[in-house]
């Protein structure tokens, strides 16, 4: 048994004065846990692979953190990607990759379990990888080194990274990492038979972790998939995600982390429910967590009091895809609002969707606090690409949720739109315009005031795995740049109402980075790498990102096989391809995904499975589960915060 | 309401916070501990809480200063010891009283630093020391977020001596001078590194590791003996 690796803060601690931020490195947040190293038998880095403030707050990591830490023998610590001035400083003395929490190297954990949001990160992990010196690729590992494990809605299609990863688990991770806690504790305990292999095929065969080491990509002559198999005996056809059944079981994260350092989210955020019914096409996050789960109002109430006790935010968010569809929403929120009245805490919502959307919901949210802004998102301009899209909001409905908001006070209007859906003319984008200019003539109205203001923020669409449009083409970045032109022109030209509207995009070419490692297959491994070896990393910021450095990358290392960023991201793809993400199952059926693509292309909307009959996407039946979904019958109880100390 | 004045420590790893790191952190100790702030009237309201003159970041300080105010009584004690524990640490409440009448910040006049210069000798140190004592003025460019600013460090300091105590903690066996400063509070500050920055100007003094700086005390000044006072001393009686 290795001795317990000592903290590197000493040398960090010198790095520290000459480098931005530097609290973001120091760790000791309120509610940080450093268990006894020499006590565990398992031990895990978790990563969120980018910068603190945006990785500190991240929901999926700190529940895992909690579930790890509360398991009898287990200890994790996190780690988050390093600016490139303190990067620069740990090469140059030797600081390698460590853990916030008691400053260990990251190359002495077991499992260093990396959670993907965005594929932009694919290229801080390899950063983190070298600096942690543990080989880039996976084959090149030893027993001296973690398993290095991907998480996250990425993990969904790990293809780009699979020469960099030794597994990857899809879908709930909080029974998972105890499944596999449970596999290395074993494995370590008998001596590690088999060594790195035996474990690896101890989670392949026992703990639903994807491996893909474990199967072959073979390919057609003219670029595209012939087929993926497994190589070993005992290793599934298809990789099934994870679904946890119960939410209130798993109440976390109980006692949040509290940051020092500024960080993107500062509130105390509950998990309202996971999955979504609602069926946008284009929405990733919305399909691979089916069915929905809610949690219930008296859970949801306690996870917040606990919470705002444990960190003194005074802000809660309730978070999931539609939060106003949680079926219990009304009288929870009337109740946190109740129970909270007076304290100065704001309750939010953060995503809702307009034809759900009750003001009196908004006015009750506002109780405690500011009645600043409202977002909504119709995602596309005309009614027909919304049709195509299965966003079933009707210029009405629009109109008149607004009119009411801005009749009870609320001033601001956000607006989120996509650019490049599947079927889209340059006027359906156009036409935002319009709509942007209707809120504007309706708050003045109703409100009687000019100061109202709408902004449109409208960003370019990338087709997804385990989506019905995950067939489409990607608009070119051209197009897309030339239709936001036009869309910025049309509010500019508008005399009576364009100041009064704001506008907010990103020109198209990270989206077709984006695009190319989102639908991307191991080929494109060598891009990452080459790009990464260029010098990419922290492609999610602009200052950072570098098209042209992509481009190169992605010449040099799909040279020789036949296919190039276009055919990864404007090509369209046919019904009998097969796809690189085929041998992972999201639960969801791939001819209902086929048929909902050709029922988007004719305009053809489907209902939302809460309230209406199920079309058999396939979910349920698979996991022998139900959309579940309240009310729970049981009323929040009425706690009074009363005054303390 | 009832206005308290609180002295805090910033110390070892939490040296690196800001102040907008501290102003977080203590808002939110403040609910935690349930200690009943009195909000601002109007539109968006604010806690009562005024910050004075703080340390740059990378300053530890013994001697950082804030003034609360409680729309409910509290023991003063009380209140320290609550928001102690719900602070992290490295964030430790020292003492907090009930304000008497009279402006706290207009009694923050100098401040005492304690800088380590770690691979630097006292001899160095000292020559160093004495050639900027002797200069009538030390120009040292300090680069800000709007550019880079010229200001005379010579002209604020009080004193400034090396100090050759025994038992001072020394960087592993290294050479480490151990300087103590005071330094008026003058606008535009005059920050310990303005400081090491006027040695090497009139010195060439260049320290090989990044000093480190503690603020011992801020409060009124003796000019006849360099002393600088307890700012609360006036609110005890």
């Amino acid at each position: 048994m290795r001795p317990a690796p000592d903290s590197v803060f000493p040398a960090l601690e010198r790095l520290l004065p000459h480098v931005a931020k530097p609290i973001q490195y120091v760790g000791g947040e309120l509610n940080a846990q450093v268990k006894d190293w020499d006590a565990a038998a398992v031990r895990w880095a978790l990563m969120y692979p980018d910068a603190y403030e945006v990785g500190l707050p991240n929901q999926g990591l700190q529940i895992l953190y909690e579930v790890l830490n509360e398991t009898p023998g287990v200890l994790a610590e996190r780690t988050y990607s390093v600016w490139p001035d303190l990067e620069a400083l740990m090469r140059r003395d030797g600081v390698p990759q460590f853990t916030v929490d008691a400053h260990r190297p990251v190359a002495a954990f077991d499992v260093l379990g990396v959670s993907f949001a965005t594929e932009l990160g694919y290229t801080n992990l390899l950063t983190a990888l070298d600096l942690a010196g543990i080989p880039l690729l996976a084959a090149d590992r030893t027993m001296d080194h973690p398993v290095v494990l991907a998480g996250g809605h990425a993990a969904f299609n790990p293809e780009p990274l699979a020469p960099f990863l030794d597994a990857a688990v899809l879908g709930d991770g909080e029974q998972a990492v105890r499944t596999v806690s449970e596999l290395v504790r074993g494995w370590k305990a008998e001596g590690c038979p088999g060594g790195r292999e035996g474990l690896l095929l101890r989670l392949a065969r026992d703990g639903g972790v994807y491996v893909p080491a474990f199967y072959d990509v073979e390919y057609l002559p003219d670029g595209r998939l012939r087929r993926v198999v497994p190589n070993r005996p005992g290793v599934p056809l298809r990789v099934a995600k994870h679904t946890l059944s119960d939410l209130d079981e798993w109440p976390y994260p109980s006692a949040p982390l509290v940051p020092l350092a500024e960080t993107v989210h500062e509130r105390m955020s509950v998990e309202i429910f996971r999955g979504c019914t609602r069926g946008c096409r284009f929405c990733q996050a919305g399909m691979i967590t089916r069915p929905v789960r809610e949690r219930s109002a008296p859970t949801i109430a306690a996870m917040v009091d606990a919470g705002l006790r444990a960190t003194g935010f005074a802000e809660v968010g309730l978070l999931s895809l539609s939060s106003a569809d949680h079926s219990e929403i009304a009288p929870l929120t009337t109740a946190l609002a109740d129970r909270y009245e007076g304290t100065a805490t704001s309750l939010s919502l953060p995503s809702t969707r307009v034809d759900a959307f009750n003001i009196d919901l908004a006015n009750e949210l506002s109780r405690n606090g500011r009645r600043s802004g409202l977002t909504f998102a119709p995602e596309g301009g005309s009614e027909r690409i919304r049709k195509v899209i299965n966003k079933m909001v009707t210029e009405e409905d629009l109109i008149a949720t607004v009119a009411a908001a801005f009749s009870a006070g609320w001033r601001q209007v956000k607006l989120y739109f996509m650019c490049g859906l599947p079927t889209e003319t340059d006027d359906d984008v156009v036409q935002i315009a319009r709509m942007a200019r209707e809120v504007i003539a309706t708050g003045r109205r109703v409100s009687g005031r000019r100061d109202v203001r709408c902004t449109v923020s409208i960003g370019g669409f990338v087709p997804k795995p385990h989506t019905p449009f995950q067939w489409a083409a990607q608009l070119d970045h051209e197009t897309v740049d030339a239709r936001l032109a036009l869309l910025r022109d049309a509010i500019r030209a508008d005399r009576e109402y364009g100041k009064a509207i704001g506008l907010r995009y990103h020109d198209g070419k990270p989206s077709i980075v984006e695009g190319l490692l989102s639908r991307g297959d191991r080929r494109v491994a060598a891009v990452v790498l080459a790009a990464w070896r260029d010098g990419a990393r922290f492609d999610g910021w602009s200052e950072h990102f570098s098209f042209s450095r992509w481009m190169s990358a992605a010449e040099a290392g799909l040279a020789g096989t036949g296919v190039d960023v276009d055919w990864y991201t404007t090509r369209e793809r046919t019904e009998t391809e097969v796809l690189a993400w085929d041998h992972l199952d999201a639960g969801l059926d791939k001819e209902w995904l086929w048929a909902d693509w050709q029922d988007a292309v004719n305009e053809v909307e489907v209902e939302d499975c809460r309230w209406s009959p199920c079309y058999d996407c396939g979910v349920c039946p698979e996991l022998d589960l139900a959309i579940q979904v309240g009310p729970s019958g049981r009323a929040v109880l009425p706690l009074s915060v009363a005054g303390r100390a | 309401m009832q206005r308290l004045r609180l002295r805090y420590a910033r110390r070892g790893r939490l040296r690196f916070s800001s102040h907008r790191d501290f102003q977080r952190a203590l808002e939110r100790a403040l609910r935690r501990a349930g200690v009943p702030i009195a909000f601002s009237a109007g539109f968006s309201p604010h806690p009562k809480v005024s910050y004075l003159s703080a340390a740059a970041t990378g300053v530890a300080s013994e001697a950082e200063y804030v003034e609360l105010g409680l729309a409910q009584r509290r023991e003063p004690d009380e209140v320290r010891a609550a928001l102690d524990a719900a602070l992290p640490d490295g964030l430790d409440v020292l003492e907090v009283v009930e304000a008497g009448p009279g402006s706290l910040a207009e009694r923050l006049e100098a401040s005492v630093f304690r800088l380590e210069l770690p691979g630097v000798g006292a001899q160095r140190a000292r020559h160093a020391v004495d050639a900027l004592l002797a200069a009538s003025t030390a120009q040292v460019v300090r680069m800000t977020a709007k550019g880079s600013r010229t200001l005379d460090a010579r002209a604020a300091i009080v004193a400034l001596t090396v100090d050759t105590a025994a038992g001072e903690p020394v960087a592993q066996g290294a050479d480490c001078a151990i300087l103590r400063l005071v330094v008026r509070h003058t606008t535009p500050a005059v920050r310990p590194d303005d400081v090491v920055a006027a040695l090497t100007l009139v010195d060439d003094l260049v320290p090989p590791e990044a000093p480190r700086a503690t603020r011992l005390a801020q409060g009124p000044l003796d000019v006849a003996t360099a002393q600088v006072g307890d700012p609360l001393a006036a609110d005890r009686s």
